[in-house]
């Protein structure tokens, strides 16, 4: 494998460009760089998305609303021990009126009923909330699963509802996957930039070399000789320019990824990058390399097939 | 006598332009020794171009060892081109390589291993009387010297045939005889040799060589040879 980028000392002097003196590795460090953020990115939303979906997805609420806060209580407690005895369910916990009144602080303020006239009232008692239940089930459920346990309660409590926890954040997972293929589309862009520029550099060290080329031709050099001493070039070229590019973008995600543990905050800390993740990232030069290697034998052999 | 090439009414014609050459039937049989005169401009070098697969005619058949070289595939060329040895007008040697590069570059083309090369590429530098300028590019090289590493490369393969346009238009009469000496051992190993040359004088240097004339693209036969086999050049 690591002979291929040994290029010989006489092909060396064929076709004399030394490395790192074009702007080639340069461009295509640039390039693997931000291919590494953007990748980065991609399986750090992905990850995120799928985490906080797996979490969810195995959860769901019960509501019970009712505006007699005894009957409520009573319907809570029956349907609690109903959902208890079913096999899909694992856990089963009713919410006390505490809880769920710090649920909804954020948007009403817990002194907002007390505010009023009723001095020392609880929001509980000013706004009619439903009795809320958290489920944890065996596995993710379907629709049907679902329907099963709103046909079990709902002889005990007619205006009960089941929700699924997914379904709450539908849209923050929807906008993170849209991030997601946002990145990867991303990544993509750059893959053509790159390979427009390996096409660019190759076709300029063709009309460079083109009467070295002829010689070779007319020696009874094939095209797949020819090609392979551009494409080796090339390949060595990207292959130390990816490398740049990965150990800049490596920095720049751990020094992201530090600022944003220290943030602490709930779906922003989810972000994050496993194993699995960082080899894809550590591909990225190595595909890089692969894609310039392709594009220039492409590049090459189009053109010399152009001659005779 | 089997031929070596062959050609049937070919004519050559670049773009839109006139036809640079017209109607050659000519045979040419292994092991012998050609020249090919004509003023300039009579369409030597575009001859030569058909003979070393630089170029496909505009009509007719050309035949080469055997071959349709006319709707040969260009994958197969490679290999009929390394049977060729050309010595190019302007020599085209490669300015970045050393003359022991340059005249080993055939070599490395047909995949001849580094180790098995060294011997004959000196060997080469030293029949053509440049031993000590191995190292030399082509840019520090006369045009006599020069001349000499494009035909060392030319031959370096022993080709079946040897095409060589005008080379002996670079170097003093003294040279010139030297070449066609190199040329002559080489015709007498079995290659066939065409010699591009507006010098009507060196015909006489090479006994027995046959001469093909070139008039506005249209080939004469003066010694008749393009119509039936030459003797062997040791009898003639």
């Amino acid at each position: 494998m690591l002979s291929f980028f040994v290029i010989p000392g006489h092909d060396r002097r064929l076709i004399p460009e030394g490395r790192l003196s074009g702007p080639m590795p340069w461009v295509i460090a640039i390039m693997i760089f931000l291919m590494v953020l953007a990748t980065a990115t991609g399986l750090a939303f992905a990850e995120a998305g799928q985490n906080v979906s797996d979490q969810l997805s195995s959860r769901a609420t019960v509501q019970i609303v009712q505006a007699n806060p005894d009957i409520k209580a009573q319907q809570a407690n029956d349907a609690a021990a109903r959902l208890r005895g079913m096999a899909l369910v694992e856990e089963v916990r009713v919410l006390p009126p505490e809880e769920i009144e710090e649920l909804i602080a954020p948007w009403l303020g817990q002194t907002a009923g007390a505010a009023d006239s009723r001095e020392g009232s609880s929001l509980l008692e000013d706004i009619p909330l439903p009795a809320l239940i958290d489920l944890k089930l065996v596995r993710p459920a379907g629709s049907e699963e679902l329907e099963s346990l709103r046909a079990a309660i709902r002889p005990l409590a007619d205006n009960a509802r089941v929700e699924p926890s997914s379904g709450l954040i539908a849209p923050v997972i929807a906008l993170v996957q849209s991030l997601q293929w946002i990145a990867f589309g991303l990544v993509a862009l750059l893959a053509m930039a790159t390979a427009a520029a390996v096409i660019i550099s190759a076709r300029a060290a063709l009309n460079t070399h083109k009467e070295t080329i002829g010689v070779i031709h007319l020696l009874g050099g094939t095209d797949r000789q020819i090609s392979r001493l551009f494409q080796r070039r090339i390949a060595l070229d990207a292959l130390l320019g990816g490398l740049l590019g990965l150990i800049c973008g490596t920095a720049i995600i751990l020094l992201l990824g530090m600022q944003l543990s220290a943030l602490g905050s709930g779906l922003v800390q989810s972000l994050g990058l496993s194993w699995y993740s960082w080899l894809i990232i550590g591909a990225v030069p190595i595909l890089g390399m692969t894609l310039a290697m392709v594009t220039a034998r492409m590049t090459v052999m189009g053109a010399l097939r152009k001659i005779l | 006598m089997n031929e070596i090439v062959q050609f049937e009414n070919v004519g050559l014609r670049y773009g839109a332009g006139v036809e640079t050459l017209s109607d050659l039937s000519f045979t040419l049989y292994p092991g012998s020794f050609y020249f090919l005169t004509g003023a300039s401009g009579a369409g030597k070098t575009s001859l030569l171009k058909l003979l070393y697969l630089a170029q496909r005619p505009s009509r007719g058949l050309i035949r080469l060892f055997g071959e349709d070289a006319v709707t040969m595939s260009r994958e197969r060329l490679p290999g009929f081109r390394r049977r060729i040895g050309v010595v190019f007008q302007d020599f085209r040697l490669v300015p970045h390589l050393s003359a022991f590069d340059n005249i080993a570059l055939p070599l490395r083309v047909a995949g001849v291993k580094e180790k098995d090369l060294t011997t004959p590429v000196a060997e080469m530098l030293d029949w053509v009387g440049l031993g000590d300028r191995a190292e030399a590019r082509p840019a520090t090289l006369s045009g006599g010297e020069q001349q000499r590493v494009a035909i060392a490369r030319a031959v370096i393969g022993r080709p079946e045939i040897l095409v060589a346009d005008e080379p002996t238009g670079n170097v003093d009469p003294e040279m010139a005889v030297r070449l066609l000496q190199l040329f002559e051992a080489l015709n007498t190993l079995g290659t066939t040799i065409v010699v591009a040359t507006h010098d009507i004088h060196l015909l006489s240097k090479v006994p027995g060589a046959q001469m093909m004339k070139l008039e506005k693209g249209s080939l004469s036969d003066p010694t008749g040879s393009l119509r039936n086999p030459p003797l062997p050049r040791d009898r003639a």
